[in-house]
């Protein structure tokens, strides 16, 4: 076994250090594809995935920072509310989404816009 | 440590590609099971940051609520009759340049501001007790809020969802 | 009586007829018979007050000048000019007094006259308006003391003339004599009215006895200039007194009424020139003096050759009247200043008398006429008369008696007056050399005796060209009548001199005596003295010869027309040459006409021209580079300025189809837009 941690130690000391960042980084990156869903996609699930992505970058957020000592447990607290709210949204969400295809037969966005000049 | 550095960069992989995969897929399935994926990792991440209550919400709430009932909405809603569940997208290019621009703000300002911060203290303690005293203390009025919304979501989208009656 | 009576009557005389004027031209026509008797009894209380001022002049101021005068204008100091004043007022002398009683005689006699002529005429109480009108006229130019207030009586009997010639003015020959009259005179005027500002422009007064006594203070030498007032003057009295050159007015002013002749053209205003020349007399120059005469003779040896062949009565008389013009300026002209204003005085009177006898003879005529129904022969023409003396006896004898006169026969006042101006012109030709003018004076004296002979026969004398014509004939009515008799006492010696075969002892040679010449004497003709001794010299050889020529005169009138010896027509086709060149007056107006009158109006088709091309050109131009400049302007407005107001609209438009794309109705857009916008500010705020 000596041999394999010897491997392991190399390639683990090229890897730099996790420290917050990297955690904040991974947040950012998924807020920045949730972004992109929500801009982008057509279809209206697949938007509100971008949103559920979204929520949970921020949530990851809150939690690096409160594991960090920068806020303590309020952090965790905080992602505690924001699972119920995303929750309760993505109920309501889908419910308007059901009553939509009952009305255009279409969840795409932009075949539903009655409101267009 | 470096254990710990290792994990962390695997979970962080899978999280982002599952994420990248729910964004950029056509098909529209592949893309919700790609969101599974996605919320199993960040659940992970959350254990590496010593959140296991929260790791333990999160997979049974967003996993086991949340993402049922977006393929029961991706089923309702879908032409499954018609072989092609294909999401297809629009105006890509501006969204890919400000989804760039903002990751990269983001990104620089994190990796600039807080590069170094003392870690924690790795002692493994639970948080359940600890969260759970916190609500009903200090978040006892959003707590309760909470469940108020909870009601009236309930209420609401059985309302909104219910079968029409043709009048 | 008081100095200033006379003056105050003298006034008056002037002032009547102008009242009679303004009330005949305003309420003539309402007045009972149109007011002929307001004019005609305004004019015999002039003459009455005349001949009251005469008598009284002449035996209680004999030698002196009576006058009055007040300040009209006096600007103290004008710029270039230096003082300005005018000094109006009236002047009463022998001469004044003398012209006042035949001015207001004639007047009153033809007011008379006219009241028969002119009855039923369509402008009856305007006629007699206007005879007022020129008696006030012709009485200022007799009263003036100054030549602007004479100048100004002058212009009112030249309008008067314009206006009575004109009466008849719907036929056409008339209102063109009326203009020629006017015009011609206008033409003497204005050297008449150049030579009294000369003198104004040196002595800086119109007043005739200033001007005398400024003249008298010149230095001897270097004033020509005087030479050329002098003439100047004399225009306007050769305009006015029908003179060569423009002596053509006075036979085409005959178309007006016959009384209008009378009194205008033969006794008043022609006589003006004459007056004119006797007031202005001491300044004439011996220069000046001889053009005077020899236009005089000139002009009375071309107006006796037409009158031999004329056939219109009045045209004889007029051209008459112009020969005797001659006479008279040119015994002015010679230095016989008495001699001349004798036979102005006699001639108003026998002229006057020859033309209303001449216009009874013309009313009897186109009553004759109208009776036969024949309305195409000329109740002028004498040969269309003829055997008038058995029907009109008093218009006959008195038309007798101014023949006589005319022609120089004793016993009449005519033969006084052109017994002494022949006497002048030979005493002028001893003292200067200058013998052409009594050879001219004589001849013409010959000639007319021929030719009033010569109407005398034809018109009253021997078989009426008409027998049925002469049925009808009957004498004038007394108004026109006594008119004639009185006249005709008037051309009789004894009322100017007792004796009558000299009358240089008479009241009129003592009352009207040659006044002493103030120019330089270098520049001065022959002195009073010489020319007195020269005519006393001279007066018996004078009176032999212009007896001779007179009876050689008549002699052959009647040898001619009467006993029918000589036979006229074969005279007339054998100098047929001559006897056209006559008869169309030598061609003057022929002269006028294609000198004056072609070159004007060729002047004017070179100025139409003008103002077609040029002027309206350059207007047309102006008006096409309007139009041009209108144009470019319209275009630039309409492609620039409102170009760019479409351009303004359509970049609004655009930038609204532009912005319009943000509205997608799509949520995901607005997304975009709003983070969008949130990383602008994110970057703004970080960067700046």
């Amino acid at each position: 076994m000596g041999a394999l941690e010897h491997v392991w130690g190399e390639f683990a000391s090229w890897l730099p250090h996790v420290q917050l960042a990297h955690f904040l980084i991974v947040s950012a990156l998924l807020f920045a594809f949730g972004l992109y869903a929500i801009i982008t996609r057509r279809n209206a699930i697949l938007l509100l995935m971008g949103v559920e992505l979204v929520l949970n970058a921020a949530n990851l957020n809150l939690v690096a920072f409160s594991h960090y000592k920068m806020l303590s447990l309020d952090g965790q607290a905080a992602a505690i509310f924001v699972i119920i709210l995303a929750a309760a949204e993505a109920a309501i969400a889908l419910a308007i989404v059901l009553n939509i295809f009952h009305r255009f037969q279409t969840v795409n966005v932009d075949e539903i816009s009655s409101l267009k000049e | 440590m470096q254990l710990f550095d290792v994990v962390f960069y695997l979970f962080a992989l899978v999280t982002i590609v599952s994420a990248g995969i729910v964004v950029f897929s056509r098909n529209v399935i592949y893309a919700a099971f790609s969101l599974l994926f996605t919320l199993f990792g960040v659940a992970a991440l959350y254990v590496m940051l010593q959140a296991d209550f929260l790791a333990v919400t999160q997979v049974l709430i967003y996993v086991g609520g949340i993402l049922v009932l977006m393929l029961f909405g991706l089923m309702l809603t879908s032409r499954v009759v018609s072989v092609d569940i294909k999401g297809s997208s629009v105006q890509t290019a501006p969204a890919l340049i400000l989804v760039a621009l903002v990751a990269g703000s983001l990104a620089g300002i994190f990796y600039s501001t807080w590069k170094s911060v003392p870690a924690a203290s790795s002692a493994a303690v639970t948080t359940t007790p600890l969260l759970g005293t916190l609500l009903m203390t200090t978040y006892l009025l959003p707590f309760e809020v909470a469940s108020v919304i909870l009601l009236v979501t309930l209420l609401g989208a059985a309302f909104i969802a219910r079968r029409k009656r043709k009048a | 009586m008081a100095h200033e009576t006379l003056i105050t009557l003298s006034l008056a005389i002037l002032l009547l007829p102008l009242a009679g004027f303004v009330l005949l031209i305003f309420f003539g026509r309402r007045l009972p018979r149109q007011g002929d008797w307001l004019g005609t009894g305004l004019i015999t209380v002039s003459f009455a007050l005349a001949v009251t001022v005469l008598v009284q002049k002449l035996t209680q101021y004999h030698d002196e000048t009576l006058g009055l005068s007040f300040s009209w204008i006096n600007f103290h100091d004008v710029p270039l000019v230096g003082p300005l004043k005018l000094v109006l007022g009236v002047q009463v002398d022998n001469l004044a007094a003398i012209m006042l009683c035949v001015v207001t005689l004639v007047s009153m006699l033809v007011h008379l006259f006219s009241i028969g002529y002119m009855r039923g005429d369509v402008r009856y109480s305007r006629y007699f308006a206007y005879l007022g009108l020129f008696s006030f006229s012709m009485l200022e130019i007799v009263l003036a003391d100054n030549l602007f207030l004479l100048y100004v009586g002058w212009e009112l009997v030249g309008i008067c003339s314009y206006l009575l010639i004109g009466h008849w003015y719907e036929k056409k020959s008339a209102s063109n004599a009326a203009i020629k009259a006017f015009i011609t005179n206008r033409v003497g005027d204005f050297g008449f009215l150049i030579g009294m500002l000369t003198l104004y422009a040196t002595f800086h007064t119109f007043n005739l006895r200033e001007l005398f006594e400024g003249i008298q203070r010149l230095p001897g030498d270097g004033q020509g200039w005087l030479t050329a007032a002098g003439v100047l003057i004399f225009c306007g009295a050769i305009g006015k007194s029908a003179q060569f050159p423009l002596h053509v007015w006075l036979p085409d002013a005959m178309e007006g009424p016959t009384p209008v002749s009378a009194l205008i053209h033969a006794a008043t205003m022609v006589a003006a020139g004459v007056y004119l020349v006797a007031r202005t007399f001491p300044l004439m120059t011996g220069d000046a003096l001889m053009v005077i005469a020899y236009i005089g003779a000139i002009t009375a040896f071309i107006a006796a050759t037409i009158a031999i062949v004329q056939n219109d009565i009045k045209k004889v008389l007029a051209y008459s009247t112009i020969s005797q013009l001659g006479y008279m300026i040119m015994s002015m002209g010679v230095g016989g200043y008495t001699g001349g204003f004798f036979h102005l005085t006699t001639h108003a009177m026998f002229k006057a008398g020859l033309f209303l006898g001449s216009g009874s003879v013309i009313h009897a005529m186109h009553h004759a006429l109208h009776r036969q129904n024949d309305h195409h022969t000329d109740a002028q023409d004498i040969r269309s008369m003829g055997g008038l003396k058995a029907r009109m006896p008093v218009t006959f004898w008195t038309f007798v008696v101014f023949t006589l006169a005319i022609s120089g026969v004793p016993l009449t006042s005519g033969f006084l007056s052109k017994d002494e101006i022949l006497a002048g012109t030979l005493a002028f030709a001893g003292l200067t050399g200058h013998a052409l003018i009594p050879v001219i004076g004589f001849l013409v004296a010959g000639l007319t005796a021929f030719y009033m002979f010569r109407v005398v026969i034809l018109t009253f004398l021997g078989e009426p060209a008409d027998a049925g014509r002469m049925e009808h004939v009957h004498e004038s009515p007394a108004v026109m009548t006594i008119p004639l008799v009185i006249l005709a006492a008037l051309s009789l010696c004894f009322v100017f001199s007792l004796n009558p075969v000299d009358a240089s002892g008479s009241w009129i040679a003592r009352a009207v005596e040659r006044p002493a010449t103030v120019v330089p004497s270098v520049l001065a003709g022959p002195g009073a003295q010489e020319f007195e001794e020269g005519v006393r010299h001279f007066h018996w050889t004078a009176m032999a010869l212009s007896l001779t020529v007179a009876g050689m005169g008549i002699l052959a009138a009647f040898m001619t027309y009467s006993w029918k010896k000589i036979n006229a027509d074969a005279i007339a086709a054998a100098l047929r040459p001559v006897h056209t060149f006559l008869l169309n007056k030598w061609y003057f107006d022929e002269l006028y006409n294609g000198v004056l009158v072609r070159g004007l109006l060729g002047a004017t088709v070179v100025l139409r021209w003008f103002d077609n091309t040029v002027v309206d050109g350059i207007v047309n131009g102006a008006g096409l580079v309007t139009r041009g400049v209108s144009f470019v302007s319209g275009r630039f407005d309409h492609y620039v300025i409102d170009g760019l107001v479409n351009l303004t609209a359509w970049v609004s438009g655009a930038f609204g189809l532009l912005f319009r794309k943000t509205q997608t109705g799509r949520v995901q857009t607005y997304v975009v837009l709003a983070l969008f916008s949130v990383m602008i500010f994110y970057f703004i705020f970080r960067l700046g």
